[in-house]
């Protein structure tokens, strides 16, 4: 009787694993001779490159480190929980990137996350978002990368301790995460919508930071949006769970992805910087109108932007104070003031462009100051948020100290929550992120 | 090599990149006009506009400007006529002068933001801007006499 259970048992194991060798088998698909850019039309480069900048793939295939790379070929340093890893290179070099990748090695890659040569790759590659994408969208992008400059450069080996370094975990993690399978519109929303949540969940693969990942890093399903963790910056919360005292409507949403800043939440900061003014002021107007479209109904900006005028009636009055009438005798107003009030000053009615308003600002209203103390320590290039003016870096100018000593002020005075916590250790630890001082101290 | 426009004309700077701006411009570019105070963003004495905005450059690092345009006290008007110098002269503002240029180059932005400011308004946004001689109550007439004389050469077209 042990016996036969036992043979079950093993029958059992031996069949389970024999099915998962089954589930986890790719085979090779053939390399091909690198296609003529004469085979694509210059009408399908273009609609690639719009698929391209949608899914911002030259952001994370482009070296930064090491005095950056050439555009797509590769090598951009990802730290993962898990240890370092390097993006591939996805330029047509036939050795080194693409070159050899038929259109359909292209399209399993991003559908089910396997290379042309059946390896798995590790989901910081986001096909568990790419697999929505459409077979023709795929196709143009083929068009894109197989035209672009071939660059025949390597990329440093990846930094993952044995054994996530076996590739046949990451079919384990497949069967346990990952759900193929193309977008199917839904028919009880509009086609503005459709676009959006499309692009949304695929291609753009916003979750990728704004969702938090599992122990194994998986995007952790039933808290969709809720905000993350990302190059220690917050990412945050792009469903009704956004602090933040005015609501992102449509309208902010779109200012802010297109242009790179949204008049009553302020700029985008830190990896979200490339976003707009790399990527999605370069695609149709429509597209990013569909994903702000979309996040307004994610945050259910309808119900809730009945509040916004009381909201910025209040942040505007909380704007100015300390700073008015007779001098104050409140020291963390005077160092606010010195340090911040020029521009981070507005009147009633309403703020002014280029005049962020801290009462307004989504990182003032965050759990923890983590994004105000990256901004204060690296500043905004005119590159980033709102384009052409520029935020100086406080590396030099604040100690941790005084930070924290702003950072409650402005929480104390600009916001309703609870003070933070522990302020001048997380000034500490957010300081040591910064890898090179932005500026040169002038002492 | 880092490339934006200076009081409107095209530039160059090889500094490394984190060069504070106001060094780029005064030992550069030889625009001394604005003066290193603090060093820390905590006095206004270097303000200088990028983008039209008023920006501490001891502390606002070159590679951060990359494509912007810059003025400085020397390139807020030609001829040094901008309204804010006119009623600056007039009220005779400066004591010892120093950091007038950055004085100077905050109110111009603040007229912009603020073309009819109220006490409040000027106290809000020059409060940052320091002033060893203490000429504050000249700083706030002039800032309201060029107000008016923004205002009036407006409705005059």
């Amino acid at each position: 009787m042990i016996k036969r259970l036992l043979a079950g048992a093993v029958g059992a194991g031996v069949l389970g694993g024999l099915g998962f060798l089954y589930y986890a088998w790719y085979p090779p698909i053939a390399p091909i001779e690198r296609p003529a850019a004469s085979s694509f039309s210059a009408e399908q480069i273009e609609r690639g490159r719009i698929v391209a900048a949608e899914g911002y793939c030259a952001e994370c295939h482009t070296r930064t480190d090491n005095g950056g790379g050439p555009e797509l070929a590769g090598d951009y340093k990802m730290e993962t929980p898990f240890g370092a890893i390097y993006s591939s290179n996805i330029t047509p070099d036939v050795e080194m990137g693409i070159g050899a990748w038929s259109e359909e090695a292209l399209r399993r890659s991003l559908h089910y996350g396997v290379s042309r040569k059946g390896v798995h790759l590790i989901p910081a590659f986001p096909y568990d978002h790419f697999t929505k994408m459409t077979d023709q969208d795929i196709s143009d992008l083929y068009a894109y990368l197989m035209t672009r400059p071939a660059v025949h450069m390597s990329r440093r080996p990846n930094e993952l301790p044995f054994p996530l370094s076996l590739r046949i975990g990451q079919a384990a993690w497949k069967l346990l995460f990952f759900t193929p399978g193309v977008y199917k519109p839904d028919p009880s929303h509009d086609a503005l919508w459709n676009r959006g949540a499309y692009l949304a969940e695929g291609n753009a693969h916003c979750g990728a930071c704004h969702t938090p990942r599992n122990l194994m890093g998986a995007e952790k399903k039933g808290s969709m949006y809720d905000g993350a963790v990302v190059d220690a910056w917050i990412a945050p919360p792009l469903n009704d769970k956004n602090p933040t005292p005015t609501t992102w409507t449509e309208d902010e949403l779109y200012q802010y992805l297109r242009f790179g800043v949204a008049p009553l939440h302020g700029p985008a900061g830190g990896p979200m910087s490339p976003v707009p003014h790399r990527f999605l002021s370069q695609v149709p107007e429509y597209d990013v109108h569909a994903i702000a479209h979309y996040y307004a109904d994610v945050d259910h900006a309808a119900e809730r932007q009945g509040h916004d005028k009381a909201a910025l009636a209040r942040a505007m009055e909380q704007s100015k104070k300390d700073l008015i009438g007779p001098n104050t005798l409140d020291p963390d107003a005077r160092l606010y003031q010195g340090a911040c009030g020029a521009c981070h000053y507005n009147a009633a009615p309403m703020p002014v462009l280029g005049r962020p308003d801290l009462a307004l600002n989504n990182a003032l209203w965050l759990d923890e100051p983590t994004n105000l103390y990256q901004v204060m320590l690296h500043g905004l290039t005119a590159e980033e948020g709102q384009s052409g003016i520029a935020m100086p870096s406080f590396y030099n100018a604040l100690s941790d100290a005084d930070m924290a000593r702003i950072a409650a002020y402005l929480r104390r005075t600009r916001t309703t929550l609870p003070p933070w916590t522990d302020l001048e250790k997380k000034a500490a630890e957010i300081r040591k992120t910064v890898k090179t001082p932005p500026v040169n101290s002038s002492h | 090599m880092i490339k934006f426009k200076l009081n409107g004309r095209d530039v160059s700077v090889d500094v490394p990149e984190d060069t504070p701006l106001l060094w780029a411009l005064r030992d550069e570019l030889d625009q001394t006009g604005t003066k290193f105070g603090c060093g820390v963003g905590q006095c206004g004495a270097c303000t200088v506009h990028v983008g039209g905005r008023a920006t501490r450059s001891c502390i606002t690092p070159i590679s951060s400007i990359e494509g912007a345009e810059i003025t400085t006290i020397e390139g807020l008007h030609p001829e040094g006529e901008h309204p804010v110098q006119q009623a600056w002269r007039e009220i005779q503002v400066p004591q010892c002068g120093y950091c007038q240029s950055g004085q100077i180059m905050q109110a111009a932005s603040l007229l912009k933001d603020y073309p009819d400011p109220t006490d409040e308004e000027i106290d809000g946004v020059m409060g940052g801007s320091l002033c060893r001689c203490m000429t504050y109550v000249r700083i706030r007439k002039a800032i309201k006499k060029a107000a008016a004389a923004m205002r009036e050469e407006k409705s005059n077209g």
